[in-house]
């Protein structure tokens, strides 16, 4: 049943919870951002959250992962969106892992993935180059070279970009910008000549930079996929990008809205309980009624990336439009119900209406994804 | 794998990464799917969640079984429907096609006929009510094949009947035997046909302010009073009601559930015109009327409860309305390749493109959290889902009839005529109608005060 989740699956969500609200809460975030942490996440913590097989819930047994499924790993990401822990896990478990093993080689698979199951190795897409997301619109250039391929161009709002080991760069070998033909995947150690590398603070305070690529050398097994025919690739793993921020949004959406209907029934005004005014819970329902679709959509997208793979496109886009849309109404509601104490920073409410943001804006915006699920319904 | 190191009990540990092989294998046998062409079926995967009822993986191989047995049933039910319904049933009813029954219900065509009587004599005008009252006696979920395999070949319900979606669940939960005996087969066969006397004049949102007087007489109670929006009432044999038999008690706690045979002297029945056009509605008074007491249903002043699970039928119904409509209303993609200038490939008008793709994946997410719904029932999983349904099915329901007005232009306006397509001029009387979905069954505003009570415990004024 795709659409309950089994024993196992609770299970795993209990124990992420439990682990999360220990070691990675709201509070660690703050942390973070207040120390200016250089690598924007606790290197331990990701460890240990390898150790509890997070790293690995979708890799292979062959590879050393726990093969789980993908919505194994939505439960997590959901619990994630809930603390709004920072770490590798979506750049590196979600799309990093998800590009190799789609893409990769058995070579390039016997090298990558057991590093990635453990933990020791991170990855990132850069992909965008522009403050939209248009993921066939690729100016940076894959050419031939003398021993290999030579990597010129530039990349924005790269997740993990400035903290990853290894960046799986989207390029152009042939075409013009914006064609889906031509396109390549590269993979670039990120201290490789000719990368540079600039960390840009962001609303949510998590992790993103902006990369230049100066006559970068790339060997020919570090491509991965197919040069120049890697859209179709790309696609696949962009849509579970989608749905892994999806459930991420999710958990955010819920956490928010838990948060503000428990202080709608502490809050005291006029002698009463706010809560108790018609205005304010009708608000409150209508949120409850928004989760309740959103919670089957993301179920349903994400046991599609293992059960009906044809689906994942137009399930992957009515999951980041629609999550994409709660996250944002319910992170404005929780503000605006919360009053005055709202937009205070020390209020965490502020957390997730700024990470909120970002989420939304990552891998395609509300109207990005309406616009190619009219598509794909054919008007 | 290195044990966990932190605060996580290693056994819980062994117990998440130990998975028995049936959780992560594909499906366990060859499965038949229903060649469904609607979307949300389609991407709900219902054949691949039917193989992978993998919820409780202790018994892997029971579960199996469960599903070869039912994609067993659903061949059977394929081949029965094959042999058994007659080709003209196998398209959408209008609304003069459709077969309500009762003493006065008459079949539209002789096909109509033949397919209710085989339908009823499976029990299958009530699949999952018990087969001692005549019932098809059907688990849910194979209730649930019956239904869609129905749907793949557009076969009609052979029996429309509020005796059917509403009173009978009622009555077989908190009816006494005989009154069970009396009325579920009777229901079942579509021999009387029944209506809903809750609503009055003066208590619609607030219904337990419910005024219609039912006086203990001795061997007979006297009714007193009237009732609004009584659908069908004019058609209908019988009426369930909701009556006073306590004025001096809390609201709530002097209302009985009575049942009353409309062929009583003193009833008398008032259609309602509608903006719609249509008289569906009606007014019926009750004056003096006799109602033997075996007709009382549950216990005395106990009636409010009967009423409440009741309502949460007709709520699930009305949720479902989009989905599963008698009134075949024209898509609204459909409408637009009609009706709207495309541009290469897409609607050319920025807004409705917008407004139609906002639809559209609303009813996505409907459709799913309706299977969703349904998987949790039979896992036996609590969760708010059902309460938001009928607010969400209905809400939806008008934005579709407001959606196909602005496709269709002022072909979409035609009120009479050969000027415009029947389809033209239902979709207006749809558009009418549809105002009625937030407002019957509980308001939207009662739909939403119930959310904000029972699921978010938010305190009440």
């Amino acid at each position: 049943m795709a659409l309950v989740l089994n024993e196992e699956q609770r299970l795993l969500r209990d124990t992420a919870r439990e682990f999360l609200d220990q070691r990675a809460p709201v509070a660690a975030l703050r942390k973070l951002r207040d120390s200016r942490d250089a690598t924007g996440y606790d290197p331990a913590l990701w460890r240990d959250m390898a150790e509890l097989g997070w790293a690995s819930i979708i890799l292979p047994e062959q590879y050393g992962g726990l093969e789980f499924g993908f919505t194994g790993l939505g439960v997590v990401l959901e619990e994630c969106g809930r603390s709004l822990s920072a770490s590798p896990l979506f750049a590196t478990a979600v799309v990093g892992a998800s590009a190799i093993l789609l893409g990769g080689s058995e070579a390039q698979k016997a090298a990558l993935l057991p590093s990635l199951a453990a933990g020791d190795t991170t990855l990132a897409l850069a992909l965008e180059e522009t403050h939209h997301h248009r993921p066939h619109h690729i100016a940076a250039t894959l050419e031939r070279g003398d021993n290999g391929y030579r990597l010129n161009g530039h990349k924005c709002f790269v997740a993990d970009g400035h903290s990853a080991d290894h960046l799986l760069v989207v390029a152009r070998s042939s075409g013009d910008t914006g064609d889906r033909d031509g396109l390549s995947l590269a993979l670039v150690a990120r201290d490789a000549p000719g990368v540079r590398c600039q960390r840009t603070i962001m609303a949510d305070s998590r992790n993103a930079a902006n990369l230049r690529f100066e006559d970068v050398a790339i060997a020919e097994d570090a491509i991965i996929g197919e040069a120049g025919a890697a859209w179709p690739l790309l696609e696949q793993v962009l849509d579970r990008g989608r749905v892994a921020l999806a459930a991420e949004m999710l958990g955010l959406s819920r956490e928010a809205f838990e948060r503000t209907v428990a202080y709608l029934k502490e809050r005291v005004q006029f002698g009463v309980h706010i809560g108790s005014f018609q205005a304010l819970q009708h608000r409150a329902a209508q949120l409850q009624a928004d989760i309740e679709l959103c919670h089957s959509v993301v179920l349903q997208a994400l046991s599609s990336v293992d059960d009906n793979p044809q689906q994942l496109p137009l399930l992957a886009s009515l999951a980041k439009a629609r999550l994409n849309e709660l996250a944002k109404r319910v992170t404005n509601e929780a503000v605006q119900m919360h009053g005055g104490i709202g937009v205070t920073d020390e209020l965490e409410i502020g957390f997730f209406l700024k990470r909120a943001r970002v989420a939304m804006q990552l891998l395609g915006d509300t109207g990005y994804h309406k616009d190619r699920y009219a598509s794909l319904c054919g008007y | 794998m290195r044990p966990p190191a932190i605060g996580v009990n290693a056994a819980r540990f062994a117990a998440l990464y130990r998975a028995p092989p049936i959780a992560r294998a594909g499906p366990a046998c060859a499965v038949l799917s229903p060649a469904v062409t609607d979307m949300v079926i389609a991407s709900a995967g219902a054949a691949v969640k039917l193989a992978r009822i993998d919820d409780r993986p202790q018994q892997p191989e029971q579960e199996t079984l469960r599903v070869q047995d039912l994609e067993q049933f659903r061949l059977e039910v394929r081949q029965w429907l094959q042999d058994n319904c007659p080709e003209s049933q196998r398209q959408p009813a209008t609304p003069e096609e459709q077969y309500w029954g009762g003493r006065g219900g008459h079949f539209p065509s002789d096909d109509a006929r033949l397919w209710f009587e085989h339908m009823r004599d499976r029990g299958w005008t009530a699949p999952e009510w018990p087969e001692a009252y005549g019932g098809g006696g059907l688990d849910p979920r194979q209730a649930r094949v019956l239904k869609e395999e129905m749907k793949r070949i557009q076969a009609r319900t052979p029996l429309y009947s509020l005796g059917v979606w509403m009173l009978g669940p009622a009555l077989l939960e908190f009816g006494n035997e005989a009154q069970k005996q009396r009325h579920i087969r009777a229901i079942v066969n579509g021999e009387i046909r029944w209506c809903q006397g809750y609503s009055e004049p003066g208590s619609g949102s607030d219904l337990a302010s419910l005024q219609t007087r039912a006086e203990d007489r001795g061997d007979h109670y006297l009714v007193n009073g009237s009732k609004i929006w009584t659908t069908s009432a004019d058609k209908s044999d019988w009426i369930f009601c909701l009556v006073r038999t306590d004025p001096a008690a809390k609201k709530q706690e002097g209302i009985s559930f009575l049942l009353i045979d409309m062929a009583s002297p003193g009833v008398s029945v008032t259609p309602i015109e509608l903006i719609s056009g249509e008289s569906e509605f009606c007014q019926t008074f009750f004056d003096n009327v006799k109602v033997p007491k075996e007709n009382l249903v549950g216990e005395l002043n106990q009636g409010w409860s009967i009423a409440k699970a009741l309502l949460v039928h007709e709520r699930k119904l009305m949720s479902e309305l989009g989905s599963d409509s008698p009134r075949q209303q024209v898509a609204p993609t459909a409408a637009a390749r009609e009706y709207l200038a495309f541009d290469n490939g897409r609607i050319a008008d920025a807004q409705l493109r917008s407004d139609l793709v906002d639809y559209d994946m609303q009813m996505h997410a409907i459709g799913l959290t309706h299977f969703r719904c349904f998987e949790e029932k039979a896992a036996g999983v609590q969760s708010p889902a059902p309460l938001v349904m009928k607010y969400l099915g209905t809400e939806a329901e008008k934005v579709k009839s407001e959606l196909l007005l602005a496709i269709m232009g002022s072909r979409g306006l035609g009120w009479e005529g050969d000027e415009f397509t029947a389809a033209e001029l239902d979709t207006l009387r749809l558009w009418a109608m549809s105002k009625a979905m937030t407002i019957a069954g509980g308001t939207s505003e009662v739909q939403l005060n119930v959310i904000a009570k029972n699921v978010l415990r938010l305190p009440q004024s």
